[in-house]
């Protein structure tokens, strides 16, 4: 009961939160309520017992993402511009989706239900083996790391070519910024 | 920020002790939450929060961003070479395994290295990422960090 209505009081911050930040023109506002959006949502997956998921929340969502998208804001304008704004049909599109959303959630099975499909596979040999064979009490990590293993490593190269493009986009010099320097440094 | 006395006290008596929560982090992650993206992630937080207060300059003398680069692809390499090492020691691709004695043992010794991969890769992408945002705009421009 105190986990229902901790939860439905995150949900209704989240929401007020969300409705703040599409109604402020101020990007810092905006950007700063997004990261306060994120560590209530860390909150909830603490509430949900995903504690490994609510680190990362935290961490990535509430921390990095603010802190490079206040970087990137300091490039641009404080004041997001006046535009005309079409609603109708992305309201159209946002009532669709979330109805369908809406509608899958009844034929989902209780939350933490132990004869759900998606725990009868092969989690219940995880489960046993992670503790008592490998010694390892973090299910969490054994299946990321261990079970899992081919599916991190592609996240991790994903991580990497993620960084990796953005330092050719943004940290690479243009090749005419070089040609100017060379020039300047040879006119001296 | 740097002149704040504030900010600059606050940021060297933190700038350790986050780093050492996300070493903890890092090699707790068999026994409590957390793994090498949460610790990669609070190891970076780490350098960005030095960064903020001291200026771009400042933090890659620290962190210099040719190191960062090349960390960004020792993680991957990290996690691949655990894979190559026991396809060479008779076990399939990733089969942690075959790394030890036994069982048991192979698997803590892949899993603390591969997540040790991720850290690596996770902490330099986001410095890397830092550095891109904050010091876009060319060479000059780098102490607004």
């Amino acid at each position: 009961m105190t986990v229902l209505l901790i939860n439905i009081f995150l949900v209704s911050m989240m929401v007020v939160i969300a409705v703040l930040v599409l109604r402020t023109r101020r990007l810092f506002a905006a950007i700063v309520m997004a990261g306060a959006y994120s560590l209530i949502s860390a909150a909830m997956f603490v509430n949900l017992d995903a504690v490994d998921v609510a680190f990362t929340e935290a961490a990535v969502g509430a921390g990095i993402s603010t802190v490079l998208l206040l970087a990137a804001m300091a490039r641009l304008p404080a004041e997001e511009k006046e535009g005309r704004v079409q609603v109708a049909l992305p309201l159209l599109i946002c009532l669709i989706a979330g109805g369908m959303l809406v509608v899958a959630v009844f034929s989902l099975p209780p939350f933490g239900a132990p004869d759900a499909v998606v725990h009868l596979h092969v989690a219940p040999r995880y489960l046993a083996e992670s503790n008592d064979v490998l010694h390892i009490p973090n299910v969490v990590t054994t299946v990321l790391a261990s079970y899992r293993g081919f599916d991190t490593l592609g996240e991790t190269i994903v991580i990497f070519a993620a960084g990796l493009g953005v330092l050719l986009l943004l940290a690479g010099r243009t090749r005419d910024a070089a040609e100017d320097d060379r020039r300047e440094e040879e006119g001296e | 920020m740097k002149s704040n006395p504030v900010f600059r006290t606050t940021t060297k008596i933190l700038f350790a002790p986050i780093i050492l929560y996300g070493l903890y982090v890092q090699f707790h992650g068999d026994f409590g939450p957390g793994g090498g993206f949460q610790a990669g992630v609070i190891i970076a937080a780490a350098f960005i929060l030095y960064g903020i207060v001291f200026g771009l300059k400042d933090v890659k003398k620290v962190a210099p961003p040719g190191i960062v680069a090349v960390l960004m692809a020792v993680g991957v390499m990290i996690y691949g070479g655990v894979g190559v090492a026991s396809l060479i020691l008779g076990g399939a691709y990733l089969n942690y395994s075959v790394l030890a004695h036994d069982m048991a043992h192979g698997q803590h010794y892949g899993i603390l290295l591969v997540e040790l991969g991720v850290g690596v890769t996770v902490t330099s992408v986001m410095l890397g990422l830092y550095y891109a945002f904050a010091g876009f705009n060319g060479a000059g421009r780098g102490d607004d960090g």
